[in-house]
């Protein structure tokens, strides 16, 4: 397998892109900035929230924003909706540079994380809300107002509930009732701050897939903000993974998941989390602990990190790769191995194996304590600096 | 279970104990004593005796002008102080909550009349408005400045009085609603301002559609407490214009129960329990109205 890092971080050679009398309307950042004043008493110096962020959306795509708390995330979205300004750097819609326009110049919709749903309107006055700030020429009668505000509802399927309160609603009710707010005035970029969290878990799965469903009825350029990377993956066209301000990797969702940049990225996606040990490379041999795991070419002698993939491990009388078992998880379709390996570097090793192996019989599962031995799939296998954490490309054989 | 729900019952009685002997003695029982000492005619409090039952203490406090004017002046009062000060106070709490720089110093200054004593104010109101020997007071040394007639604002006309007494009781009432203003604005979630920035919401429009909605039930009960509080006056008007309010021709309808008890055409307790009364069915029934337009107006 060639080891091929896709970062994509294009560094906006935006003339092609954009075409100044297309319908396109890809949204792009460029070298994007924003720093905030310290607030700390003691300590006044700036913080970073952004750091010269380049990205394109194409137009039409759905994007996640994805990244730990306090990565910028937010701080993006917002800026691109317009409620903050940028310290530096600038924004385009299509052509349009609306760097320095107000947010309802822009043309967007915001879906806040709390809704922000106006509790004294019902669902019907909350629609219109957005449509009766129109005035001069976009102002509309109130016969296309109602008009508008009822196909808005039936797209996101609220339309028997238009004369409720948002207190008489489910959480996953409000949230359409926001997303309807969003879509009313029909705006070119839909920007969604964490829309699912307040959701619960079996809500969070079919509202992520609605959104997806109306994103793609609507064709919208959306940003979708979310600290869930399973939520960005699942609905996504391409995600965006951030960290400390700085886009990490920018990549459609598998590409990212089978070859991350870095270590960070490498242990952001997937769950359950990636496994890290201590490695190194001796001779073109690579080792996990004192376990000579296979060989790998094109990598120098030294210390490495070692990501493993719960799903890479191979269970096997032969395999190269010993630890100690500590407990196993039944999770139905797959069994979860939780075990102790001296090189670890995350507090235990979890291994999914499935519960019935290639011939179709049950997993024989050993008594907690003993040593298990796994073969290492090479795909699953991800070798990183010790010191900067980047990808280290290897040619395994 | 049902010995439990028993015990549970009784249980919380007593814990309801303290606060139901308080209010029993000194709210529920007083309130029963007023109205029967309201019905007896003739009651003479050395004596303990009277002479019989009926409405006659209701009809002459009905027709004793001092009590008209009194009534006179309360309404005035409420009718102009209550919404002033409410509407005065949300002005200048939207002002608060909208700046930034000195909002502290500023929060502090407007609450310092809250924590200062009435006869304190008094005496810088009467500093501002009464007419002595030497001076006829700050303001009417502005009016001259300008050209106009000095007004006596003590013992002066009715209409000068009214407006010193309004002023007054509204600058002593502002502070707690600006507190209370403030805090309510503060309560409101920045993310509704935010969704109705990216909206293109105009300020006036965000202001009436989405802050007043918000804050509308502080101000209810701002309304509410005022109205209550205003009917209630008495303090205000001595610490202007003395103890002989009804002389004044400032008398409020506490100040005239006070006077059929304990004034120097005291000693009528049936005249002040048949005030105390009326003012009671006063209070209530605005009370009432105002709780039900609030229930309409006010929904989530």
């Amino acid at each position: 397998m060639p080891c091929q890092i896709r970062r994509d971080r294009r560094a906006t050679g935006t003339a092609g892109y954009r075409k100044a009398n297309g319908i396109h309307m890809e949204v792009v950042l460029q070298n994007l900035t924003k720093k905030f004043p310290g607030r700390d008493r003691k300590n006044r110096s700036e913080v970073t929230a952004v750091n010269g962020i380049n990205l394109e959306i194409p137009d039409g795509e759905l994007i996640g924003l994805l990244g730990p708390s306090g990565c910028g995330k937010s701080t993006v979205l917002n800026l691109i909706s317009g409620l903050l300004k940028p310290t530096e750097g600038q924004i385009f819609f299509g052509a349009d540079d609306v760097t320095k326009l107000p947010p309802e110049n822009r043309g967007i919709g915001l879906v806040f994380q709390n809704y922000a749903l106006y509790p004294h309107l019902t669902v019907r006055q909350n629609i219109l809300f957005p449509l009766e700030n129109l005035k001069g020429k976009d102002k509309l009668s109130k016969a296309e107002m109602a008009k508008k505000a009822e196909e808005a509802a039936e797209l996101v399927q609220i339309d028997g509930l238009m004369d409720r309160k948002p207190s008489e609603l489910s959480g996953g009710q409000q949230q359409r009732v926001a997303i309807a707010r969003a879509l009313v005035k029909t705006p070119k970029v839909l920007l969604l701050d964490e829309p699912l969290s307040n959701l619960d878990a079996r809500l969070r799965i079919q509202t992520r897939e609605e959104i997806r469903r109306i994103q793609r009825e609507t064709r919208i350029t959306t940003v979708f903000v979310t600290h869930d990377q399973e939520e960005a993956m699942s609905i996504s066209d391409r995600i965006a993974v951030m960290k400390d301000g700085v886009i990490q990797q920018i990549g459609r969702p598998q590409e990212v998941y089978d070859s991350p940049a870095n270590l960070f990225v490498a242990k952001f996606l997937g769950t359950p989390p990636i496994n890290v040990f201590a490695g190194q490379i001796r001779e073109h041999m690579l080792y996990i602990g004192s376990d000579a795991v296979f060989r790998v070419n094109g990598v120098s002698d030294g210390e490495v990190y070692v990501g493993v993939r719960p799903e890479g491990f191979v269970r096997g009388e032969t395999g190269v790769f010993r630890c100690k078992l500590s407990r196993v998880e039944v999770m139905g379709r797959d069994i979860s191995m939780v075990c102790e390996n001296a090189a670890s570097l995350n507090p235990a090793v979890r291994v999914i194996v499935g519960t019935q192996d290639e011939r179709g019989a049950e997993t024989v599962l050993v008594p907690e304590g003993s040593e298990v031995r796994f073969a290492l799939i090479p795909r699953k296998v991800f070798l990183f600096d010790r010191k900067t954490e980047e990808r280290i490309c290897f040619e395994e054989n | 279970m049902d010995r439990n729900h028993l015990n549970g019952g009784l249980k919380g009685w007593l814990y309801l104990l303290p606060a139901l002997l308080f209010l029993g003695v000194f709210m529920v029982y007083p309130l029963i004593d007023v109205f029967v000492y309201s019905f007896e005619e003739g009651y003479n409090s050395a004596s303990q005796t009277y002479f019989g039952i009926g409405g006659y203490n209701y009809a002459y406090v009905l027709r004793d002008p001092y009590f008209l004017q009194a009534v006179k002046n309360t309404f005035l009062l409420v009718v102009i102080t209550v919404p002033l000060s409410t509407g005065i106070a949300l002005l200048i709490s939207v002002g608060l909550h909208s700046i930034r720089p000195l909002r502290d110093l500023l929060q502090t200054v407007y609450f310092l009349p809250y924590v200062t004593n009435t006869l304190a104010v008094g005496m810088v109101f009467m500093i501002l408005f009464k007419k002595t020997a030497y001076s006829d007071g700050l303001i009417n040394l502005f009016i001259t400045w300008f050209g106009g007639e000095s007004v006596d604002f003590i013992d002066g006309p009715y209409r000068a009085k009214m407006f010193v007494l309004c002023l007054y009781t509204i600058w002593v009432v502002m502070p707690f609603k600006i507190l209370i203003l403030t805090g309510a604005l503060a309560s409101v979630n920045p993310e509704y301002y935010r969704a109705a920035k990216v909206d293109g919401t105009s300020n006036l429009r965000i202001f009436t559609r989405i802050t007043l909605p918000m804050i509308s039930p502080m101000l209810f009960y701002l309304i509410i407490t005022g109205f209550i509080g205003a009917f209630k006056a008495y303090s205000d008007a001595v610490a202007l214009f003395g103890t002989n309010l009804n002389a004044a021709g400032m008398n409020t309808i506490v100040g005239y129960v006070y006077d059929m008890l304990y004034g120097d055409s005291g000693g009528y307790p049936s005249y002040a329990s048949a005030a105390a009364i009326i003012l009671f069915a006063i209070v209530f029934t605005i009370t009432c109205i105002n709780l039900l337009v609030s229930k309409r107006k006010i929904h989530y």
